[in-house]
C-alpha cells in the first residue's frame, strides 16, 4: 500500500459533496428500508397480535392468578402485617370476616374459593358456605369459623390462603411438577397416586421421540428414492407421500381406526390369513401403539421433505467417487452420502419432534388411557377443570422442554445448517 | 466370441457393446488396447459412447456383451472399488464434509492403512501437486484450480496404475487449462502412469495425449497419434471434427494410387490424395486444412493445379490472417497466412488463384 492511501483509510470518508460517506450511505438506503419495513408490517402486526401476545399472556397467566387476591383486601393487609409462622389469631379472622362479606355481596366467594382449592383440594366450599352465613356471623370471629368448620383452623388451609394472597406464585409450576408445599411451606412431592404429570411429560417426550426416529428410518429410503429416481416416476411418488398431506387430519386418523380396530381390516385380514385366532385378536389401537402409528403416519411427509430436498442437491458423483477409488458401497454411504444428509436428517427430526412434542388431535382420537400426551391435559385444564393457570404452566413447559432441544440441536448441528426444503 | 490379439494390452476392450434401453446400441462393438504408461484419450462429441466407455471401465455400468480385461484379468464382474483405478471426476467430487487431508485420507483409510502411513502418503500425493499447505481446507474454501488439483492427488494417493479422468479441466478457464494440462502430462510421464482420458476438447486431445481414439455414433472413427489424426484423418468425420476443415465435394476423375484428380461441381480439376476411395466416378469430399492453403504460386509443387478463388473477407488476428473466400461456388473456404513480415495483403472483392500439395489435400469418401 502506497503512503498516500493509507493516510486516506485514518481520516473518515467524505463523498465528492464532502457529506460524510456512512450518513450519505444511510440517506440512500434510507428509503429502500422503508418500503422493506412497509412490506413486512402486515405479517408483522399478525405475528404480534396472534402469536406472541397470546404467547406472553399465557407465559403470564403461568405465574399470575388474582383469583383470590382480588377479592380479600383485608386479609392481604393482615398477611403483610404478620410474617408467616405468625399466630393465627383474632384479627386475622376478623379479617377473612371483612373479606367474606364483602365475596357475598359480590357473589365472587366461588372464584376466590377455587383459587384455593388448586391448592388445597377440598376447600371451595369452605368458603361458598362461610360467604353464605357471614353477615350473621358474631365475634369472636375465631370459635364462629371453627364452629361453622373445623378446617378453618386447619394451618395448611391458612397457608395456601397466604400464598394465594399474592397474585404471583410458582404454585403452579409446582404442581406441574407433581410437588406440594406442605403445612409449612416446604415443598414436597405430591402423593404416589397424584402425580400425573412428570410422568405425563416423560411419556410425552419416549413417544415424540420413537415417533421421531421412526419416522427417519422410514422417510430416509423413500426420500433416498425421490431424490434419485427419473422425474416422472419421482413426481409420481411424491403426489404418493404428499396425498394423506392433503387430507384432513381427522379423515386420516379415522382411517386409521377403522384399520386398527379390533375388529378392524388388519385384524380380520390376519385372522383370515390364520396368524392370531379370533380371540386372540390384537389391540392395535386405543393405545400407545395407536398414537405411534397414526402419528407416525401424520408426521412422515415433514420428514420426508427436507430429506429431499437435502438428497436432491447431492450429486451422485461423490458415492461414485469414493467407490471408484476404493469404498465398499456401505462405506461410501456412511462415510461419503449419510453426513452430507445430516442437515435434512436434523430439519426433518427436529420438526416431527416438535410436532409431535405438541400433537393434540391424534392421541385423543386413537391414544386411549396410556397413549395420551401432556397436550392432552392441557386441553383437559382449558376445557374441563378450567385450571387456566396450571394449563399455562404445563405449555410454559413444554415450550421450555422443546426450546431446550432446540438448543442442544444448535449445538450439535447448528442451526444454520438446517434445510427444510 | 472370437479370440482376439489384443489381450497383452494392460487394458483391453474385447468386443465390447453396450446398450441402455436394449433397443439401441450406445457402444457398438469396441476394440481397444491400452498399453501400460500409454496416455490415451477418447474424444468426441456429446453422446458418442466416449463417457460410457470410461464408466464400464471404472465399474458403473456393465458390458451389455464382450470382456474388458485389466492387466490380463476380466472385469467384467469386478464391483468399482475392488478395480483399483484412480479417478479425476468432472466436477472434482470432493467431499464437502472432509478436509482436503481427509479427502485423500479417507481412500487409504478404506484400504486398512495404518495412520502414520496414511499421513505420510497423503502428504506426498499433495505435494506432488504443490497443495501440501492447503491439507486442512475445506474445498468449499478453495479456488476450482485447487480443487482440481487436489482431485488429481486424491486420483494418485493410493498408486493406482490406471488413472481415469472424465473431462478434468472442463470447469477450469482456458489459461488454467492448458496450464494444468502440462502438469497432468508432466504427473504421467514422471510416474509411469496409464492414463485415460476423455475429453471433448480436442486442443486438449491434441496436447497431452500419446494416442487419440475419437468417437462417434458408438464406434471409433479413428486411433491415431495426435499427429495423425490431424494430418491423415481417415474419413470426413475426423477430418471435419479435429480442428478447421475446408470441405469441396466431387467426383474423382482419375485415381492413380497415390494421387488422384478430383472434378469439383463447378468443373474445376484439383489435386488430391485418396484415402478411402475405391474406383473412379466416385462421389468424394476434399478436406484441405485452412494452414496449407497458399495462394503464391512459386510455393506450389510443380505441376499442381491451382483454382481461381474471390476473397470475400480478410479478418487479422494477430498471428494469422484468416481470409474468407468464395471457392467453386461455395463461400465458406478458408485460408490461413502467417502475419509475417513482407507478407501479401488481400482485399475483399481481390481475384486470386489458390493450390496445396496434393499431400495435403485428402480425398475421403462422404459420410
Amino acid at each position: 500500500m502506497t503512503d498516500a492511501t493509507a493516510d486516506l483509510s485514518h481520516a473518515p470518508l467524505t463523498t465528492a459533496d464532502g457529506r460524510p460517506l456512512k450518513a450519505a450511505l444511510a440517506e440512500s438506503l434510507a428509503v429502500r428500508r422503508r418500503r422493506a419495513f412497509l412490506l413486512v408490517a402486515p405479517l408483522f402486526l399478525f405475528i404480534l397480535i396472534s402469536f406472541i401476545v397470546p404467547i406472553g399472556q399465557m407465559l403470564l397467566k403461568s405465574v399470575y392468578n388474582d383469583g383470590f387476591s382480588a377479592h380479600v383486601p383485608a386479609l392481604s393487609a393482615w398477611f403483610d402485617a404478620n410474617p408467616p409462622g405468625s399466630a393465627i389469631d383474632e384479627t386475622a379472622y376478623a379479617a377473612l370476616h371483612a373479606d367474606l362479606v364483602e365475596m357475598k355481596r359480590n357473589k365472587t366467594a366461588g372464584v376466590a374459593g377455587t383459587r384455593v382449592n388448586y391448592d388445597v383440594a377440598g376447600t371451595r366450599s369452605l368458603f361458598t358456605a362461610a360467604a353464605r352465613g357471614a353477615e350473621k356471623m358474631e365475634p369472636p370471629y375465631k370459635e364462629a369459623f371453627l364452629k361453622l368448620d373445623k378446617k378453618w383452623g386447619d394451618p395448611n388451609v391458612w397457608r395456601a390462603m397466604r400464598s394465594a394472597a399474592s397474585p404471583f406464585t410458582m404454585d403452579f409450576y409446582l404442581a406441574a411438577n407433581d410437588l406440594k408445599r406442605d403445612a409449612e411451606g416446604a415443598i414436597v412431592p405430591v402423593p404416589e397416586g397424584q402425580a400425573v404429570y412428570k410422568k405425563l411429560m416423560l411419556r410425552t417426550l419416549t413417544l415424540s421421540l420413537e415417533i421421531t426416529a421412526i419416522c427417519l428410518l422410514i422417510g430416509f429410503p423413500i426420500a433416498h428414492l425421490l431424490a434419485t429416481l427419473p422425474m416422472r416416476k419421482a413426481m409420481l411418488l411424491m403426489i404418493f407421500v404428499l396425498l394423506p398431506f392433503w387430507t384432513s387430519l381427522l379423515v386420516r386418523t379415522t382411517a386409521w381406526m377403522v384399520l386398527l380396530q379390533q375388529q378392524g381390516v388388519l385384524n380380520d385380514l390376519l385372522v383370515w390369513i390364520g396368524v392370531i385366532d379370533d380371540k386372540g385378536r390384537i389391540q392395535m389401537i386405543y393405545n400407545q401403539m395407536g398414537t405411534i402409528i397414526a402419528m407416525t403416519h401424520i408426521l412422515l411427509p415433514f420428514t420426508i421433505l427436507p430429506l429431499y430436498s437435502v438428497m436432491k442437491t447431492i450429486p451422485p458423483s461423490y458415492v461414485r467417487a469414493a467407490r471408484s477409488l476404493g469404498a465398499t458401497s456401505w462405506t461410501a454411504f456412511r462415510r461419503v452420502y449419510l453426513p452430507q444428509t445430516l442437515p435434512g436428517v436434523g430439519a426433518g427430526g427436529l420438526l416431527v419432534f416438535i410436532l409431535a412434542m405438541g400433537y393434540y388431535i391424534t392421541p385423543a382420537l386413537v391414544g386411549g388411557a396410556d397413549g395420551q400426551m401432556i397436550s392432552n391435559l392441557i386441553a383437559f385444564h382449558m376445557q374441563k377443570s378450567l385450571n387456566w393457570s396450571l394449563a399455562a404452566a404445563l405449555a410454559a413447559q413444554l415450550l421450555i422442554v422443546v426450546l431446550i432441544f432446540f438448543w442442544i440441536y444448535d449445538r450439535i448441528v447448528g442451526i444454520d445448517k438446517m434445510k427444510l426444503g | 466370441m472370437t479370440a482376439t490379439t489384443t489381450d497383452e494390452g494392460f487394458v483391453v476392450f474385447d468386443h465390447v457393446q453396450k446398450s441402455y434401453d436394449g433397443e439401441t446400441l450406445v457402444v457398438k462393438d469396441l476394440n481397444l488396447s491400452i498399453a501400460k504408461g500409454e496416455f490415451l484419450t477418447m474424444l468426441g462429441p456429446s453422446g458418442s459412447g466416449k463417457t460410457t466407455c470410461l464408466m464400464m471401465l471404472a465399474g458403473f455400468e456393465t458390458a451389455t456383451n464382450g470382456r474388458i480385461l485389466l492387466d490380463g484379468t476380466n472385469i467384467n464382474e469386478l464391483p468399482p472399488h475392488k478395480r483399483g483405478i484412480g479417478m479425476v471426476f468432472q466436477n472434482y467430487a470432493l467431499f464437502p464434509h472432509m478436509t482436503v487431508a481427509e479427502n485423500l485420507s479417507f481412500l487409504l483409510e478404506v484400504r486398512g492403512m495404518g495412520k502414520a502411513e496414511r499421513e505420510a502418503k497423503v502428504m506426498r500425493a499433495l505435494d506432488m501437486v504443490q497443495m501440501g499447505k492447503f491439507a486442512h481446507r475445506r474445498p468449499a474454501q478453495m479456488s476450482g484450480g485447487q480443487q482440481q488439483r487436489v482431485a488429481l492427488a486424491r486420483a494418485l494417493v493410493f498408486d493406482p496404475a490406471l488413472v481415469l479422468m472424465d473431462e478434468p479441466l472442463g470447469a477450469l478457464d482456458k489459461q488454467l487449462r492448458e496450464h494444468m494440462q502440462f502438469e497432468i502430462k508432466h504427473l504421467h510421464d514422471s510416474l509411469g502412469l496409464t492414463v485415460v482420458y476423455v475429453t471433448h476438447d480436442q486442443g486438449e486431445a491434441l496436447t497431452m495425449s500419446d494416442r487419440v481414439a475419437v468417437f462417434n455414433d458408438g464406434r471409433i472413427q479413428q486411433l491415431a497419434p495426435p499427429d495423425e489424426l490431424y494430418e491423415r484423418p481417415k474419413n470426413s468425420f475426423v477430418a471435419g471434427f479435429i480442428g478447421e476443415n475446408n470441405k469441396l465435394p466431387g467426383t474423382v476423375e482419375e485415381l492413380d494410387g497415390e494421387k488422384c484428380l478430383v472434378r469439383l461441381a463447378t468443373g474445376e480439376i484439383i489435386d488430391a490424395t485418396p484415402v478411402n476411395i475405391r474406383h473412379k466416378g466416385q462421389q468424394t469430399l476434399v478436406s484441405i486444412r485452412p494452414e496449407r492453403v497458399e495462394f503464391k504460386p512459386e510455393m506450389m509443387p510443380p505441376g499442381a493445379h491451382m483454382i481461381g478463388a474471390e476473397v470475400l473477407e480478410v479478418i487479422y488476428m494477430g498471428d494469422i490472417f484468416r481470409t474468407r473466400m468464395k471457392v467453386a461456388g461455395s463461400t465458406d473456404f478458408v485460408m490461413k497466412s502467417r502475419n509475417t513480415i513482407g507478407q501479401t495483403k488481400l482485399h475483399p472483392g481481390q481475384h486470386v488463384k489458390i493450390g496445396w500439395h496434393p499431400a495435403d489435400a485428402r480425398a475421403l469418401e462422404p459420410m
